[in-house]
This record gives C-alpha cells, sequence and structure tokens, in this order.
C-alpha cells in the first residue's frame, strides 16, 4: 500500500507534448479513476506511473519515493491492460503466476499464492484452461488476479472494462470495486466512461487535452462542477447549456426567457447550465422559468426525457414516465435555483 | 425458368472443366519429377532412357549400391549437421533481429533493417566470389564453418520475423516488463511463443535451403569427406558417365529427411504460409 504523487509532471512525444503539468496527491488505498474524452492523456499518464515512458519533466512518488529512474518492476506496482495481455500460450494458472516469475519464493509458495488468488476471484475450477477457453469475463479476471499476485503497493488499470459487453461491464465494475474493499490497495483507474468513472471512484480527475480540469469526489463534480467540460462531462444526458447576457433583473437567454438572479457577475456573457434531471414540468404553482413545445419523448421506464423546443434551442427536460405528455404539447419547465449553473462564456469557468 | 436453369448449367460447366483441367495439370507438372525419380532408382542403367514409369525389370540393386557405398552415409550426416545448425541459428538469429527492429526504436533503426533487405536482391551467385575469398582469408575452406557461415542469419527470415513480431501486441510485452522480466525473457517467453507458425514456416525454409545447397558447398570444399548429400551425388556422374540410376536413388533418399520435417511441421506450416501469403 503506497501513496501516489504527481508533482509538474510533463510529458512530451517528439515536440508535441501531450501532458501539460500534472498536479495530484493519491491517498493510500484511495480509488481514484482518471476520466476525460479519447486522446486526452490518461494512458500516457498511467504509463509515465508504471514506468513504461519516461517522464519529460516534474516528479512521481510512490510510497514518498521518487520513482522517475525506477523500472516499471522496482516500482511494486501492477497494471491491467485493456486487452487483458494475458498470455494465449499459457494456462490461467501461469497466467496468474507469471508475475511471480522473478519474485524469489519457494515455489509452494508460489503455488499458495496462486490458489489464494484464484480463490478470491472465483476461478479455481479454470486453473488448467487456457485464455481461449475463457469468456471474455473470465479473461478479465485473469488479468485482475496477474495483477494481484504479487501483492502490489498500487493497482493501475487501463480501461479494464471497455472489451466488456454492458452487462458483464456493470458486473466487473462491481466485482473491481468490492476487490478494492477486501485489499484496501491503492488504485488508479482509467476510464473514458463517466459512469464508471462515478460507481468506482473515491476521487474523480478529469482530463482534457493534457489538463486536469477537476479533481473530487463523484456528488463534488456533479453538484459543483469547476467549468463547463466538466458540467457536461459528467453526468447523463450532459447538462443543457443556455447562452445568454447579464440584464437588470437577472440574465436574459438568447432563447428568449429571463432567469431571474440577485448577484452581480463580473462579466456580462454567462451560459446558464440546468441538468435534465433538474428541469421538470412547472406543476402545483412552481414558477415557470422557460417554456417550449415538445419535440420528442424518450421513455426510459421510470422516467421520460422530454426534448423541448425554447424559441429553436432544444433542452432536455425530465418527465413522468407513467403519464408522459404528448409531442406538440406546450411544457412550461421549472427548476429549483439551487441546481442552476453559470458560467463564464468565455472562459467556461464556473461562477458561483 | 427451366431455360434459364438450363443454361446457367451449361455456363457452368465449361468453366468447372477447365479449372480441373488446370489443377490436374500443374498437379502432374509438379509430381512427375518424383515420379521419374523414384521410377528410374530402380531401373537398371540399359532402361533409364526409356520414359516407362514401370520399369520393364524392376531392381533394387541401386539402393543396395548407393546404401553399401560408405561415402552416402558421410554425405548424409554432413548435410544433416550443416542443415540442422544452420536453420537453429538462422531461425534464432533472424527472430532476435527482426524482434528487435519490430519492437525496438532506436537511432539508425531504418538503416539497418533496410540494409538487410537490400541484401535479398543480391543472387547468391554474386555473393559466391566474395564469400570464398573470406573463407580463404580465414582460413575456412574444407570445413563445416566454411559452408555454414554464409547462412547462420538469413535476411529473408529476419524480414519475415519481424512482419510476424508486428502481430504480436506491445501490451503483452509491456505487461510482463511490469512484471519484472528483462528484454530477453520477454522476447524468448513472451514473444517467441506467439510467433511459433512463423518459426515453423521459416524452419522448413531454411532447412529445405540448406539441405538442397549445391553451389556453394560445390566452391567451399574439395574434400570428398566433407561433401553434402546434393555435391557428393553428383559425383556419382563424373567418375565414369552419368549414372542417373545411382544419382535418382540417392536422391529418393535425400527426400527422406525433408518430408520428415515437413511432416513434423505442417500443422504450423500450413498456418503459417497461410498467415505470410507465401504460396509454399
Ligand atoms: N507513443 C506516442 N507517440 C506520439 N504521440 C502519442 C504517443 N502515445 C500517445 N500519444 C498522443 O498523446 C495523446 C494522449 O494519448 P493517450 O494518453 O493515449 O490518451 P487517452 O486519454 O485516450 O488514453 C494523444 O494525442 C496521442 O495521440
Ligand atoms: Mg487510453
Amino acid at each position: 500500500m503506497a501513496t501516489v504523487e504527481l508533482k509538474k509532471l510533463t510529458k512530451s512525444f517528439g515536440k508535441t507534448e501531450v501532458l501539460h503539468g500534472i498536479d495530484l496527491m493519491v491517498e493510500d488505498g484511495e480509488f481514484v479513476v482518471f476520466v476525460g474524452p479519447s486522446g486526452c492523456g490518461k494512458s500516457t499518464t498511467l504509463r509515465l506511473l508504471a514506468g513504461l515512458d519516461e517522464v519529460t519533466s516534474g516528479q512521481i512518488l510512490i510510497g514518498g519515493e521518487v520513482v522517475n529512474n525506477l523500472a516499471p518492476k522496482e516500482r511494486n506496482i501492477a497494471m491491467v491492460f485493456q486487452n487483458y495481455a494475458i498470455y494465449p500460450h499459457m494456462t490461467v494458472r501461469k497466467n496468474i503466476g507469471f508475475g511471480l516469475r522473478t519474485a524469489k519464493m519457494p515455489k509452494a509458495d508460489k503455488e499458495k499464492r496462486i490458489d489464494e488468488v484464484a480463490e478470491i476471484l472465483g476461478m479455481t475450477d479454470l486453473l488448467e484452461r487456457r485464455p481461449a477457453q475463457l469468456s471474455g469475463g473470465q479473461r478479465q479476471r485473469v488479468a485482475i488476479g496477474r495483477a494481484m499476485v504479487r501483492n502490489p503497493s498500487v493497482f493501475l488499470f487501463d480501461e479494464p472494462l471497455s472489451n466488456l459487453d454492458a452487462q458483464l461491464r456493470t458486473q466487473m465494475r462491481l466485482e473491481i470495486k468490492k476487490l478494492h474493499q477486501d485489499v484496501g490497495t491503492t488504485i488508479i483507474f482509467v476510464t473514458h466512461d463517466q459512469v464508471e468513472a462515478m460507481t468506482l471512484a473515491d476521487r474523480i480527475v478529469i482530463m482534457k487535452d493534457g489538463h486536469i480540469q477537476q479533481v473530487g469526489t463523484p456528488s463534488d463534480v456533479f453538484q459543483n462542477p469547476a467549468n463547463m467540460f466538466v458540467a457536461q462531462f459528467i453526468g447523463a444526458p450532459s447538462m443543457n447549456m443556455l447562452e445568454g447576457t447579464v440584464i437588470d433583473e437577472g440574465i436574459q437567454l438568447g432563447a428568449g426567457p429571463v432567469i431571474a438572479h440577485k448577484n452581480q457577475f463580473p462579466v456580462d456573457k454567462i451560459t446558464v447550465g440546468i441538468r435534465p434531471s433538474a428541469l421538470v414540468p412547472a406543476t402545483g404553482g412552481a414558477p415557470t422559468l422557460m417554456a417550449g413545445t415538445i419535440a420528442i419523448v424518450e421513455p426510459l421506464g421510470a422516467e421520460s426525457l422530454a426534448y423541448v423546443d425554447i424559441n429553436g434551442t432544444m433542452v432536455i427536460a425530465t418527465v413522468s414516465g407513467r403519464t408522459p405528455p404528448i409531442v406538440g404539447d406546450v411544457l412550461p419547465l421549472t427548476c429549483p435555483p439551487e441546481d442552476i449553473h453559470f458560467f463564464d462564456t468565455a472562459s467556461g469557468k464556473a461562477l458561483s | 425458368m427451366t431455360n434459364a436453369f438450363d443454361y446457367s448449367r451449361k455456363r457452368i460447366a465449361p468453366a468447372k472443366v477447365i479449372r480441373w483441367t488446370l489443377l490436374a495439370l500443374g498437379g502432374i507438372a509438379m509430381v512427375m519429377p518424383i515420379v521419374f525419380m523414384l521410377s528410374t532408382s530402380f531401373k537398371w542403367p540399359h532402361e533409364i532412357y526409356n520414359l516407362k514409369i514401370i520399369p520393364d525389370e524392376p531392381t533394387i540393386e541401386n539402393y543396395t549400391y548407393v546404401l553399401e557405398d560408405g561415402r552416402f552415409y558421410q554425405w548424409f550426416w554432413n548435410s544433416l549437421v550443416i542443415s540442422t545448425i544452420t536453420t537453429i541459428s538462422a531461425v534464432l538469429f533472424d527472430s532476435i533481429v527482426g524482434y528487435t527492429l519490430c519492437k525496438f526504436r532506436f537511432r539508425g533503426r531504418m538503416i539497418v533493417f533496410v540494409a538487410i533487405l537490400s541484401t535479398l536482391m543480391i543472387p547468391t551467385e554474386m555473393l559466391v566470389i566474395p564469400w570464398y575469398l573470406m573463407a580463404k582469408d580465414f582460413g575456412w575452406l574444407n570445413s563445416y564453418w566454411g559452408i555454414m557461415f554464409p547462412g547462420i542469419m538469413t535476411a529473408f527470415g529476419t524480414f519475415l520475423m519481424k512482419q510476424f513480431f508486428e502481430s504480436v501486441p506491445n501490451d503483452f510485452l509491456e505487461a510482463a516488463r511490469i512484471d519484472g522480466l528483462n528484454e530477453f525473457q520477454i522476447w524468448w517467453s513472451v514473444a517467441m511463443p506467439l510467433v511459433t507458425p512463423a518459426l515453423s514456416a521459416l524452419a522448413i525454409f531454411v532447412f529445405l535451403g540448406n539441405w538442397t545447397a549445391f553451389i556453394w558447398p560445390l566452391i567451399v570444399t574439395n574434400d570428398p569427406e566433407l561433401y553434402t548429400l546434393p555435391v557428393g551425388l553428383t559425383t556419382f556422374s563424373v567418375e565414369q558417365s552419368v549414372e542417373w540410376e545411382l544419382i535418382m536413388t540417392g536422391a529418393a533418399l535425400a527426400t527422406i529427411p525433408t518430408l520428415i520435417v515437413f511432416l513434423v511441421f505442417q500443422r504450423y506450416i500450413i498456418r503459417g504460409v497461410v498467415m505470410t501469403g507465401i504460396k509454399g
């Protein structure tokens, strides 16, 4: 077990800098998820941590010790790759035991450790099989077993679930979370899927174009996004974004409605953000924030999503699943004031 | 409807006839030399210019002669040793160099690769003289090493293995690196087992190439003790006249090891050949 610290970490490939100074402190035993769109530098960060690529500048500390110049094996980390990287020519037992090949311990102890890990992962019956005879989920489990067997102080996962189908992904997500609760090892997990990030993480690190956008607990980044990118990246469907201008009564939206607001803003171009889950039909005397014609209704079961046309701008609202409104109806919408987010249109930064 | 059906049947039939005829002709063209080799090896000298496949008076006299002549065993042994050592050596060196060129980025990598590749374009006949001068200066004439040294590594095999290692995902290698294996162990215990079809195909190509090599072994040796089988067999033709029945008998015996090598590796070579797209 160990802390992980990144200090002003940068990475360039040739002349292109892809990480522009990453600062992060990961506590011992913490489950941290890096999330961001493809190409934002998540894998690169993980590879630097693992020692597979060389740091351009900055420092990496594992357990308080600078590891910049240590080989991967000397960092006591284990990594699980997206395509599992389990060897087709070896049995499950050999694959799991692979991490112990260079360990100096008696063969009997190694076998015992492999059995232990197989037991934890529920793979005891599969030890003599080859990867070709396993399902996707079982292969993933072998890859995790291979990482576990050495008792590393940090686990690194690079999109380990993205090759699995939706159902299996949900199941493996739970298993990884449970594994973390059982073994308590520090985990750094990379994904482009914000749902995975929200469900797994103690803390989420949201990245874009080689910069960290925000670090926080799942509820923190959901409730208080630091900027428009985070606001739209976290949560599905994405937050509605409406551009407007500051006037005396509040904010005049480009789409027509005025959002009343008392505070003074330092800028006059404001983007108002409202999550679809917070934008609901105005009933029982709630003040109408905006109104528009329903263009499409998407039933999701318990609730439905209504795409509402506000003078040419489409917003998504959440409506009842039992008695959804009808396409073509005019729907008045409301939203609790605390669920309205304000952003500086120019910089994208959140305004309080 | 019926007409259309008949029409289509008539159209397909000639195509089939042509296809089968061509295949049959190709098959006959390939098999005939082997048939004549076997047929001649069972003929008496006076019958060899008679093109009958079944000899009028079949005999195993030629086999008795060749096998009782002690030189045959010596040549066979020479060929076996030389081909085996060269095969092992070429397969190992080609794959380690191919792997390095494929999986490591270093200054001059492209130059090395192009240099190796360009040697593929130089025919053996052109290299024989420089090889000979080199062997002479080093004192390698009339030795196993003299026969073997040009073949201990091959440009073709290096190229082939480099291409095959492209199919080994880098994640496999990196996972092993994190598990603490050194680069040599990664090559040997992770990368190599994943390209066994290519290794088998290469082993067969190299073995056959060396087993049938003629010009170089002929030039570098003049000691009959060191002759390889193809070189030795030709001595049946210089002593008196051309003794075709003995040459064919020796040739028939010489195909046995190649058959064994092929049978052992065939389940791999078929995959390997399919994968490289090289027609065996
Ligand atoms: N070996 C490399 N050489 C050059 N550019 C690279 C290399 N690896 C990654 N990059 C670039 O770095 C950026 C970040 O990549 P990566 O970390 O893989 O993103 P992701 O967040 O999808 O994992 C991308 O723009 C990618 O093109
Ligand atoms: Mg990636």
